[in-house]
């Protein structure tokens, strides 16, 4: 068997995110012992890059008044084109504001209501005096109030050494660089994860009452993406290759109006919620023109499409990357450019010699964030395993359905963090751990006899080669617009690359922390869940959301309203697609507001 | 015609030691808007599968890529070709321990250091979920802002003469994250609760005063300032304890 390193504790928390790192408190709070698992520092997790904020309804700002969790459960579930699950979404709207008001407790230096002198659109804002020193909030996309959360423009910067600065002070066990490869299992139950150093590429075994995967997004199955080069959803597929946990809706994939051209990096959404504006290859602000009522700020999904609708009608600009859009932020001035949107600045001075305050920003709708994921009950246990819980943006809760809206998502990672975090606490309670020793070994030997063949050099693959080719099968035929020609040469190539990923060769000798051995072991993964991703997208014969088939433009409630669940099971060479009817409690599906339904005023734009 | 760049690379694998620190030359074609982000995958998935670095977030905003350009710690996904000579030379963080070629244990570091100067907001009181949050003003979550921005890079510990040759020397970003949470009204630590951690040579007066840390944050921590804020106070501090005693 050799030697291993091996690890008992109430609660693995794998991921440690704003997500991983909320319920990990809740944990410990409730004296369990906790170790949380993560393949960098936590802090440099993806939860720290965003910037643009997290949404509550507490109402303190002259833009917010009026606004409570009624409010936000209807942007929220219209925001989701009715395919999220609205029991999930009831919880969160009314917890958001009590997590937002903990973290200002925790140390979070909220931006605060001040009277300072600001304009909007035109008009200046007047705020309200007895609400000075309240929590402020900024506009952002779908939402009906200014309700999102921010501090400048270093959101989840802030929340997130806010939060690791708890588990500190709790002294939680946190065992950095390290990257779990899969889940011990007997098909029924979980008992912990077969893990592997990456300082030194030894296999360590940890074993738990229970496991918490939340580990963060899929971004780089597209390689232009958002996302930090450690997002590979590897959570997920370790999830899925179980054969028993599914997961929901994968092909509802959220791409960004505004990745920076070429380097994909993310203008966050605060430049248009601060007055930004988009504009095409005339100088000409084309947003209006279809979408009358919300302009730059209706949904993500409609925004990204009525871009490259616009690009397709003759109006993008050139480049050697391909047509793009700009984005203008001169208006908002130096002062406004260089305080709260700081970041922004910084990023395309550094990454592309433009200086905001004076020259446009070259952007283009570009992959951001995963719906998808492991598919859980409203507590956050995850479907077809016991003992397994999920939350954050691997997981599938499901309050997103088919589109987030900015802002959720952070707020989702601590809202959930707090709820899943109690029931996982509540639970673990009564668990005696009881796994025997021979399953662990067979989970143990067979990822060692993974990592065996590769060093022994067998095959004839690059696995680098196999990564462009599945990034490119996705850039171009499961983006923003999507068709039955397109998804299906997807799938065929997904499914080409997924055969040829059992026979991946190294080039390097595999020993010890190699990097290329690490991408390795990953990489069959990653593809199933591209090719996951694109069977769904191809069965879903509809839109919605995100989701848009050019050959079924409209969303078909009739046939639709129900979420996918994926399987791989054992052996399989593809997903088994089963659905589950969506939960509607309070609101029956309806027009979003905006959107293609509604914009009716195309007026100037030539289509 | 595009440059050929030559990048001189520190190579070094604790697993076979036998093998010294050494520098290796890789070449290649710049392309336009190139980064070291982008030349480092490029040599790594193109010539030498073994490179080890550190990426996350590639924007700057991580902290993982810290590293010595050509002598100076900065961020590598940061550092664009078009601003570096023919011939770069690539060499890991100093001070912190060296996983592997370029790679070094930020993380442990830092992590040591916040718990060390226990770098939460002390405050016994219980949250009440019902109640309105405590106010604060504006300005003063704008300053607290402004020392929580350090992305923990490790660029001013790399480039401080103190912290090459005192290893429990919290450096400039321990002493900003003092200064951080010293200026938060939450946070009830008292001067001299705050003296016990940092009053010391391996705190705040250790540092000798020549800025390295001020000029190499890549984010523009107002680390002079932050400095000559807790040096103030904690003089100050140690003054009344003297005086006491
Ligand atoms: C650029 C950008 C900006 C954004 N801005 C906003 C915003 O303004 N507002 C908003 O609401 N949302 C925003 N989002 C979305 C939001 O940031 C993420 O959805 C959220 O942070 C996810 O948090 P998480 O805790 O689920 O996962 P993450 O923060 O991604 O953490 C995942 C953790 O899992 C670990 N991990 C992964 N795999 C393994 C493994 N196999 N073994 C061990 N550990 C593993 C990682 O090391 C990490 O610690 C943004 C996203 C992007 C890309
Ligand atoms: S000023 Fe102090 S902390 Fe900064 S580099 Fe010099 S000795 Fe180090
Ligand atoms: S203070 Fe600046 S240089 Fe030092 S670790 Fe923080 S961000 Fe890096
Ligand atoms: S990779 Fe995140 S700062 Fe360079």
């Amino acid at each position: 068997m050799g030697h291993y390193d091996m690890f008992v504790t109430d609660v693995l928390v794998i991921g440690a995110g704003l997500a991983g790192e909320r319920a990990a408190i809740e944990s410990a709070r409730n004296g369990l012992n906790v170790t949380l698992l993560s393949l960098v520092p936590p802090r440099r997790s993806h939860s720290s890059a965003a910037q643009g904020g997290m949404q509550a309804s507490l109402g303190n700002t002259a833009m917010g008044k009026g606004d409570n969790p009624d409010v936000h459960f209807m942007d929220t579930v219209k925001g989701s084109d009715w395919g999220c699950e609205q029991d999930v979404a009831r919880l969160f709207a009314d917890t958001a504001p009590i997590v937002m008001r903990e973290m200002a407790h925790w140390g979070v230096p909220w931006n605060r209501v001040s009277l300072e002198k600001r304009i909007y659109d035109g008009k200046e804002i007047h705020e309200d005096p007895d609400k000075v020193g309240l929590i402020s909030a900024r506009n952002f996309g779908g939402t009906a109030k200014w309700r999102t959360c921010y501090t400048s423009d270093g959101t989840g910067h802030t929340v997130l050494y806010t939060m690791d600065s708890i588990v500190q002070k709790y002294g939680i066990t946190v065992h950095d660089r390290v990257e779990a490869l899969s889940l011990i299992h007997d098909g029924e139950t979980c008992y912990g994860a077969i893990v592997r150093d990456l300082r030194n590429g030894e296999l360590r075994v940890y074993t738990a009452k229970s496991t918490v995967i939340a580990t963060g997004g899929y971004g780089r199955l597209y390689g232009a993406s958002t996302n930090a080069v450690i997002n590979e959803g590897t959570g997920m597929s370790i999830a899925y290759e179980t054969g028993v946990v599914p997961l929901g809706n994968m092909e509802a994939v959220q791409f960004h109006p505004t990745g920076i051209v070429p380097s994909w990096i993310l203008i966050t959404e605060g430049a248009r919620g601060d007055g930004g504006y988009l504009l095409d290859k005339n100088g000409y602000r084309f947003m209006p023109d279809y979408e009358p009522n919300k302009k730059e700020l209706a949904s993500r999904d409609v925004v990204s499409r009525r871009m490259i609708q616009h690009i397709r009608a003759g109006y993008g600009v050139d480049s050697p990357y391909g047509q793009h859009l700009w984005l203008d932020i001169r208006h908002l001035g130096a002062k406004h450019i260089n305080t709260n949107l700081r970041e922004i600045a910084t990023i395309c001075r550094e990454f592309n010699g433009i200086d905001p305050v004076h020259e446009l920003i070259p952007v283009r709708p570009t992959q951001h964030y995963s719906m998808g994921g492991i598919r859980t009950n409203i507590d956050g246990q995850a479907y077809g395993l016991k003992n397994l819980y999920a939350l954050g943006e691997a997981a599938c809760w499901d309050l997103h359905g088919f589109n987030r809206l900015g802002g959720n998502s952070l707020a989702e990672t601590v809202v959930a963090g707090k709820i899943v975090g109690e029931k996982i606490a509540e639970f673990t309670k009564d668990v005696t751990l009881n796994v025997s020793t021979s399953l662990v070994e067979d989970h143990l030997l067979m990822q060692q006899k993974r990592i065996e063949n590769l060093r022994a050099k067998k095959g004839t693959e690059n696995v680098y080669e196999l990564r462009n080719r599945m990034e490119t099968a996705l850039n171009t035929n499961v983006h923003v617009f999507r068709t039955q020609e397109h998804l299906q040469a997807a799938v065929d190539e997904l499914r080409e690359l997924h055969k040829r990923s059992k026979y991946i060769q190294l080039r390097g000798d595999g020993n010890g922390a190699d990097p290329e051995l690490a991408f390795a072991l990953r990489l069959p993964g990653m593809i199933r869940l591209a090719l996951t991703i694109a069977t769904g997208a191809l069965a879903r014969t509809e839109s919605r959301g995100s989701h848009f088939r050019e050959d079924y433009p409209k969303r078909d409630d009739e046939n639709w309203l129900k979420r996918t669940l994926a399987y791989w099971r054992e052996g399989a060479s593809e997903p088994e697609l089963q659905y589950e009817p969506v939960k509607i409690t309070e609101s029956q599906p309806g027009d979003r507001g905006y959107g293609e339904a509604t914009a009716g005023a195309k007026s100037g734009v030539k289509q | 015609m595009a440059r050929e760049l030559t990048f001189r690379i520190m190579r070094y694998n604790p697993e076979t030691p036998d093998v010294k620190p050494h520098l290796q030359d890789f070449k290649l074609k710049e392309e336009p808007g190139m980064t070291l982000f982008v030349v480092l995958n490029k040599i790594r998935e193109e010539q030498d599968s073994s490179l080890r670095f550190d990426f996350v977030c590639r924007a700057s905003i991580c902290g993982s890529c810290g590293m010595l350009v050509n002598g100076r710690p900065t961020l590598a996904c940061r550092t664009l070709t078009k601003d570096l000579s023919e011939v770069t030379t690539l060499l890991p963080l100093p001070v912190f321990k060296l996983l592997g070629d370029l790679s070094v244990d930020t993380g442990t570091w830092f992590r040591e250091m916040s718990i060390r100067t226990e770098s939460w907001v002390h405050d016994d009181s219980e949250f009440d979920p019902t109640a309105e949050e405590e106010r604060m003003d504006n300005e003063k979550a704008l300053q607290i802002y402004e020392g929580e921005r350090c992305i923990e890079c490790g660029c001013c510990i790399g480039g401080c003469a103190t912290a090459n040759i005192r290893p429990d020397f919290i450096g400039a970003a321990g002493i900003n994250r003092i200064a951080r949470f010293m200026v938060d009204p939450r946070d009830k630590r008292t001067e001299q609760e705050y003296f016990e951690v940092v009053g010391s040579e391996d705190g705040v007066f250790g540092c000798i005063g020549l800025m390295a840390c001020d000029d190499n944050c890549p984010v523009g921590v107002p680390l002079r300032g932050q400095i000559a804020y807790v040096r103030r106070k904690m003089a100050s501090a140690g003054w009344k304890m003297k005086v006491k005693s």
